[in-house]
């Protein structure tokens, strides 16, 4: 299969879809003549004009209320907020208008529209600019949670969001965009909502990863397996809807979990599958489970500071091994 | 371009005006303002729960505003909407089924006052966050562009909305693309129980259009027909392509902020001064005065208009009250294979 990194494939994706829908379109700030501040959208100006690859002011109220008027009226907006760390600026839009506007119409709004992220922490980029803001808006029914870490998630998850009909938050790690993986072609590829990823099989521990943490994931448990320590490594995909099925199925397997992310620690994203395995999966469990995540602090901008914050595969290694006993 | 605020004339010849569109004008006016208070007293009997912001007093703005529109155009609305949607031809039963909770409620009894829509009507939704809908009606007129539809969004406000980031986003950018938006902005003098003198700095909230690139005009917001003239020439202008106009109506709202509001914060003189100029007493002296129409023929509207929301009260509360099974459909429309949320 043909290899492509995270941000050619989202690219790839935006394109094929815009060609095939002329109700798609891209907008958001620096989208169009700067190719986006994170190079996705490079080129699409060119191919698509000025009517089609929207550059906006800086003003995310606007995008995003836009966006949504725009979807209420059967276009497929797909629109850019450059840092996750910005969504709070169109707040009210993304939680009081876009998240309920299905539900408190009694189903007459329709709102196929796609709010892409760019989230995490790219390295001193300090604490406006650096945050995992999944579990911000988990709290809000409405609001679908996409979280792709490799290029072919992003690329069919994308997929499924544009042709959808519902608001999705599709978030993408700072630090994916320029990894590379197999991306499968064709027009319908797609990856449903719903449908966790096992990224590697293994019958001691369950190691969910979220995000930019997956691949991190598969480093420990490479690390953890020459430790004779046989990890199962899962990538929830989206965190609404959860698919708690392969969860479960996987901690009835292990008896052990550990969740991962780069959100902080406090109510992230953890915190609810913690909260549904101990609900729903308590039987299988021969430990506690356990969240390896960023501290409670905002993010500082010293590389020292913020890699003492932040999680990464030594945690995640350090945590299996408490589990283990070992 | 000129943003400069003008005073729109006020309207004295009547004979320019269709019969028609004169008697619709009174009657949506009266339907909204008897539709407000009945409401009011079904929400005192128990029949609605919720809380009421009524416009009463507001029916000129709301009534020549839509009037004004083609059938194909938007609006979005406030928390004090129910007067906008019935002139955009909201439906009087649905509308009084929904805020008595009612399921065949025009939003299954999830939305209520605050949230009230008609998307067939062209009725993106009342709203509860002041200056919320504004951005939406900008991204509807931004669909319309792209796709080159004859068709345009009015966004109603409050002059509160005018002080909301929302508000500065959405007209900076309609007037940068120059989208087929108007911006109507009911200046009834209070945010909520604040008066606008201390909201703003300006007493005229029209010259912030100037700062957005598209000119703003005053009209008396209890004059129905300089509503309506005002509206007409701001659509003339979408159509053109020239983009958006801000259009300050001013007018008073005669009840408080929202029904139980003690209303500490204004004076009897004020408000005897205002009741004076009430919209609909002062276009029914004008159509008597000044038109071929008779009082029997607006009699038989009026009676015609209770006749109305007495079927609208009927029909309320004879139908079902939302069933509580409904409370967890419609989160989404794709539940992927039935996934718990």
């Amino acid at each position: 299969m043909r290899e492509m990194t995270y941000s050619e494939a989202i690219r790839e994706t935006l394109c094929e879809e815009m060609r095939r829908d002329p109700s798609v379109f891209l907008m958001g700030e620096d989208v169009g003549t700067f190719n986006g501040v994170w190079g996705v959208s490079a080129g699409m100006k060119d191919e698509f004009g000025p009517e089609r690859v929207l550059d906006t002011p800086i003003s995310e109220i606007a995008i995003i209320g836009a966006g949504l008027g725009a979807a209420m009226m059967g276009m497929r907006p797909v629109v850019e907020i450059m840092f996750g760390d910005f969504l709070m600026c169109a707040g009210d839009q993304l939680v009081n208008q876009v998240a309920k506007a299905r539900y408190m119409s009694g189903g007459l709004a329709d709102v196929p529209l796609t709010i892409r992220v760019a989230t995490g922490a790219p390295g001193s980029a300090a604490a406006q600019h650096s945050q995992s803001p999944e579990s911000w808006f988990m709290n809000i029914p409405g609001l679908k949670i996409v979280v792709p870490a490799s290029a072919a998630d992003a690329k069919g998850l994308l997929r499924t969001a544009i042709r959808g009909r519902d608001p999705v938050l599709f978030m993408e790690h700072k630090m994916l965009y320029a990894t590379q993986g197999p991306v499968p072609e064709g027009d319908d590829f797609m990856v449903p909502f719903g449908q966790a990823s096992i990224l590697r099989e293994g019958s001691d521990v369950t190691l969910i990863a979220i995000g930019g943490m997956a691949p991190k994931a598969m480093e420990s448990a490479d690390q953890l397996s020459r430790q004779g320590i046989d990890t199962e490594v899962i990538d929830p995909r989206t965190l609404v809807p959860l698919d708690k099925e392969t969860m479960i199925t996987s901690v009835a397997k292990t008896g052990r979990v550990v969740i991962a992310h780069e959100a902080h620690k406090r109510s992230g994203p953890g915190a609810e599958i913690a909260a549904m395995l101990a609900e729903e999966a308590v039987e299988f469990l021969d430990g506690p489970i356990m969240r390896v995540a960023a501290r409670n602090a905002p993010i500082p901008y010293s590389p020292e500071l913020e890699s003492y914050l932040l999680p990464g595969v030594d945690e995640m290694v350090q945590a299996v091994r408490t589990l283990m006993g070992r | 371009m000129s943003s400069k605020s003008t005073a729109t004339k006020p309207t004295t010849d009547l004979s320019a005006y269709p019969a028609e569109l004169l008697l619709e004008l009174f009657r949506r006016m009266v339907l909204i303002r008897e539709f407000e208070l009945r409401a009011i007293e079904e929400r005192r009997r128990g029949l609605i729960p919720g809380f009421i912001h009524s416009c009463v007093g507001q029916e000129a703005t709301a009534a020549g505003a839509c009037l004004a529109l083609g059938p194909g155009d938007v609006i979005t609305s406030t928390h004090r909407g129910h007067g906008h949607l019935i002139a955009k031809g909201g439906d009087p039963k649905r509308m009084m089924a929904e805020l008595a909770a009612r399921s065949p409620g025009y939003n299954l009894g999830k939305g209520g006052s605050l949230h009230m829509s008609d998307f067939e009507l062209g009725i993106l939704g009342a709203n509860g966050v002041v200056a919320g809908g504004i951005p939406i009606a900008v991204g509807a007129g931004l669909a319309f562009k792209m796709r080159g539809e004859s068709r345009l969004a009015l966004a109603f406000f409050g002059d509160g909305a005018v002080n909301e980031g929302a508000f500065h986003e959405a007209a900076n950018l309609a007037g940068l693309w120059k989208l087929p938006v108007i911006f109507f902005c009911e200046n009834n003098l209070y945010g909520e129980g604040t008066p606008q003198s201390q909201q703003a700095a300006v007493a005229d909230l029209s010259i912030r259009a100037e700062g957005y690139g598209f000119p703003g005009v005053i009209v008396d917001g209890n004059d129905v027909l300089a509503v309506y003239e005002a509206v007409r020439s701001a659509v003339g202008a979408a159509h053109a392509g020239e983009g958006p106009t801000f259009i300050e109506a001013k007018t008073y709202r005669q009840r408080g902020h929202y029904e139980g509001d003690p209303m500490v914060y204004r004076t009897a003189e004020e408000m005897e001064k205002w009741m004076a100029r009430d919209p609909i007493p002062a276009f029914r002296k004008r159509l008597i005065e000044s038109s071929d129409m008779d009082e029997g023929t607006l009699e038989e509207t009026v009676g015609s208009v209770m006749e109305v929301l007495d079927e609208a009260v009927e029909f309320a509360a004879a139908s079902p009250l939302a069933d509580p099974a409904t409370a967890l459909e419609g989160v989404y429309a794709e539940t992927h294979d039935g996934l718990v949320f």
